[in-house]
């Protein structure tokens, strides 16, 4: 088990941005959370897969709602603890360990808080290994695991217990419903799992992967050099090209943000030109009428001189960009995962995915 | 009637005399540690350079820095009580949380947390109780305490609940500056908070300043209003400011991009304003600065204020020249206030941006003399260094392929080629006093921001309703009916709330009638 310092929350802030691949929400108030909780002189553990109990039962906490409000109308503080405390009330049984659903953008960070109050340690996994915009699309669900049961808690401290949904479909449907009426943000603690479980499902290790990351964009920015070789050695990623974004609509659908990226080759990649699609994250990267890589691989947008992570909320036309792909984990790259995460799950109906080398595999 | 601009910068203080849309002098002193003097010679030389008696002054605009400065540098800044509207909510984190040490000191840690605010629709989280107002008031004035921050959840939504506890909190302490969150900022509680509570933090030294601002106007013998101009590049009162100090925090950049694009004539062009030290480069549409979409640093501090989106790059006339081994590169370090002194053709030893200017020939300035032995290839390889550095600003800020204007002001802007990246480039006359000339042009405003729902409301009619009590408020601020325009609108639906529940934005400009 790993103690994280201040340093560690700062890092983990901003390589959880990279794997948001522009989506996940802004991590600037969950780790302002967690560093207040350290200066209190509480902790924040992190558990390795491999030193997890078998039986142990692991609880995913994070927020649910519109990032709109959730800048405005803050927690009061302990509505992490609560949902667990109903879930062990109704379980009859006492929570192990925390682990967030999405490593991508805030939820990353949300179970650090919960974890620091209770003295419980973080599974160092996550449900996706990056972001995705919709709740049945973890991998805790994807091989058979249901969030229900499920509590979600609001700031006054109401708690509503989901004890079944007949589908994931439904508890989406029906945990929304609860937190527009909870004031538009609450936080839910979802799908109690077994430590094998978790093992078998949860993509491991994406905790110390955003640390890594985060030391390692802060570090290249103090001694004035690029971080990107440093991420794509890291990663076992591809910089696709330098450039600067020459087009860019962007619309609300669905509640979700859609849109195209027209690229243009700056500096050693000037004369090439790429299109990026995206529906909250970037979903496909396009050159000379090729998808190069599409999702669930992660299609990452960095600033090209500070190698800090650039969301779609922000993009504008004139930025300069460099652009990487990393690969996604295997379990993400299974017949039964692409279904739910592969391109036809975001409507792309024509695209095959074609994963992106692996460490040890060779490109095909 | 004639109009008079001021911008009362860190170094220099700059008045300009404007007729209509015609510029009649203009003039440069130093600035003085008690500004008052720096303006009244500013004011007396610009009024005998324009040949005018006090009498003929209609209106007097100033821009200042002063309470910029005052965050950076942390002086004057009086103790402070913030009195959070918010419970249960937002209790897991306190005020001034991601503050540096030094400013939160200086502020004091005083705070109150209370019920009163509100959610995204305008319902209570929790009702505001007026018997606990109270009791923080008594705390505040036990304390000795005369600044008070009151700041409510969603209160750019809903103001009320602040109002009252300022009302209260008036009751219980007497002749204390009150802030509202609700006039100073937008949707993002922290950000509003620091914000709001910076304001009461200035008022004091607002309060002094713009009496002595307004007192150095009077004792030149003239007897106009006086306005300050804003960090959007509209106007508000001598009054309003001394309430709203941070009001004024981005008035700088806002003026010399508002002048440049009086004097160019240009509402759609890349503005760069060449100083010393460095160069700003923003975008003007419709006549005003684009703004940026992500948080403003102030001293250290994340606000949300609409600030220009300006780029800065460390090149200015100023800058040294560094060769090392076969690389040239021109800046950031620059000799700055000491240019007339340390340059090679002020008779100084360093070679500057300003010298490879006059050696190029774009120039006239000090002793060319001086620079002969130059080496042609250092001057040819600086210049190009040069303009691709102002080539790359110029990139970064725009937002299209379609050809646009360039507007070079400020007093380096001597560096400008005639062309840079294709596009033309314009050096207005006045390009120097591009600031105050921005401050003399300012025009009155009202904005709306606002979260609608649209169960019982259309689109369409949320608009027209921000739109209708925007056009009220620069009413109300002194702007004539017929020259009200909108020059923002958009409408955001927000991600992940059913409910169909929009923020509205709104603002419209207006000239000011005197």
């Amino acid at each position: 088990m790993r103690t994280l310092n201040p340093s560690d929350i700062e890092a983990l802030a901003i390589g959880t941005a990279i794997l948001g691949t522009g989506g996940g929400g802004n991590p600037y108030i969950t780790k302002l959370r967690v560093l207040e909780e350290l200066k209190r002189g509480r902790r924040v553990q992190l558990l390795g897969l491999d030193e997890l109990e078998d039986d142990a039962l692991v609880l995913s906490i994070g927020g649910i709602g519109a990032p709109a409000v959730s800048i405005e109308k803050l927690e009061e503080g302990t509505e992490g603890v609560r949902a667990l405390r109903a879930m062990e009330e109704f379980l009859g049984a006492k929570v192990d360990a925390l682990i967030s659903a999405e490593i991508g953008g805030g939820n990353g960070l949300e179970p650090m808080v919960t974890a620091a109050a209770l003295d419980l340690p973080v599974v160092d996994a996550d449900g996706m290994g990056r972001a995705f915009p919709e709740m049945q699309m973890t991998t805790f669900s994807i091989y058979g695991h249901r969030s229900t049961p499920a509590a979600v808690c609001d700031e006054h401290g109401n708690v509503v217990l989901f004890r079944h949904a007949v589908s994931e479909l439904w508890f989406e449907r029906l945990a929304r419903a609860t937190v527009v009426s909870m004031g538009g943000t609450a936080i839910g603690a979802e799908a109690p799992m077994r430590g094998r479980y978790v093992k078998r499902a949860g993509v491991p290790g994406t905790v110390s992967q955003s640390i890594r990351l985060g030391h390692l964009v802060l570090e290249a920015n103090r001694a004035h050099r690029s971080a990107i070789p440093e991420i794509c050695a890291l990663e076992h990623g591809i910089h696709l090209i330098d450039a600067k974004i020459v087009d860019l609509k962007r619309h609300l659908q669905g509640g979700f943000s859609v849109g195209t990226l027209e690229l243009e080759g700056i500096d050693a990649h000037a004369g090439s030109s790429a299109r990026i699609d995206f529906q909250n994250e970037f979903l496909t990267f396009e050159r000379a009428g090729r998808i190069e890589v599409c999702v669930p691989d992660l299609i990452v947008i960095l600033d090209v001189d500070s190698g800090h992570a650039i969301t779609t909320d922000v993009l504008r036309y004139g930025q300069r960009v460099a652009v990487l792909a990393l690969p996604c984990h295997p379990l993400l790259r299974t017949p039964e995962a692409l279904a739910v995460v592969g391109p036809r799950a975001f409507g792309l109906e024509n695209i095959e995915f074609h994963p992106l080398p692996r460490p040890g595999e060779r490109a095909p | 009637m004639f109009r008079i601009g001021v911008d009362v910068g860190g170094t220099n203080t700059d008045a300009v005399v404007m007729e209509q849309r015609t510029v009649r002098a203009v003039v440069k002193v130093p600035t003085t540690p008690d500004v008052m003097v720096g303006l009244m010679q500013a004011l007396g030389q610009v009024l005998e350079a324009a040949a005018l008696g006090p009498d003929q002054v209609g209106l007097v605009v100033i821009g200042t820095t002063q309470f910029t400065n005052a965050v950076i540098e942390r002086r004057h800044l009086t103790q402070t009580a913030v009195v959070r509207l918010a419970l249960p909510a937002n209790r897991c984190l306190p005020p001034m949380v991601d503050w540096p040490e030094d400013l939160r000191a200086a502020v004091g840690e005083h705070i109150f947390e209370a019920a009163g605010g509100f959610n995204f629709d305008g319902t209570p989280i929790t009702p505001l109780a007026p018997a606990e107002i109270a009791r923080i008031g008594t705390d505040i004035r036990a304390r000795g305490i005369d600044s008070i921050a009151v700041v409510g959840v969603f209160a750019p939504v809903r103001d009320d609940a602040e109002r009252e506890a300022a009302r209260i909190l008036a009751e219980q302490c007497p002749g204390a500056g009150i802030t509202c969150s609700a006039d100073i900022g937008q949707l993002g509680f922290l950000e509003r908070e620091s914000a709001s509570i910076l304001n009461a933090s200035l008022r004091s030294l607002a309060r002094r300043t713009v009496e002595s601002l307004k007192d150095g106007v009077a004792r030149c013998g003239l007897r106009c209003p006086v306005f300050l101009s804003q960090n959007d590049g509209t106007l508000m009162d001598a009054a309003t400011a001394a309430r709203f100090p941070v009001l004024t925090f981005a008035s700088g950049p806002t003026n010399s991009m508002r002048g440049a694009a009086f004097l160019s004539g240009r509402s759609e062009a890349i503005v760069l304003d060449i100083g010393g030290t460095t160069t700003d480069v923003g975008l003007l549409q419709k006549g005003f600065p684009r703004q940026a979409s992500t948080t403003a640093d102030i001293g250290g501090v994340r606000t949300n204020f609409r600030m220009p989106d300006v780029f800065s790059i460390g090149l200015g006339g100023g800058s040294l020249v560094n060769e090392k081994e076969d690389r040239l590169h021109v800046g950031p370090r620059s000799v700055g206030y000491e240019l007339t002194r340390r340059a090679r053709v002020f008779g100084g030893e360093t070679l500057t941006a300003t010298d490879i200017a006059v050696a190029a020939g774009r120039a006239r300035i000090g002793d060319p003399a001086r620079l002969a032995g130059l080496d042609a290839d250092v001057v040819r390889r600086a210049l190009e260094n040069i303009e691709s550095q102002l080539a790359l600003a110029v990139d970064r800020t725009r937002l299209s392929a379609e050809p646009i204007p360039l507007i070079a002001v400020g007093g380096g802007s001597i560096l400008m080629p005639a062309r840079l990246v294709g596009l033309e480039v314009i050096r207005p006359p006045y390009f120097a006093a591009a600031n105050a000339i921005g401050a003399a042009i300012a025009q009155t405003s009202g904005e709306v921001d606002r979260i609608y729902s649209l169960e019982s409301l259309t689109r369409e009619a949320a608009l027209a309703a921000a739109e209708a009590e925007a056009r009220a408020q620069a009413a109300s601020s002194g702007a004539l009916q017929d020259s009200i325009v909108v020059t923002e609108r958009e409408d955001v639906p927000l991600a992940y709330l059913r409910g169909n529940a929009t923020r509205v934005r709104v603002k419209v400009v207006g000239d000011l009638q005197f």
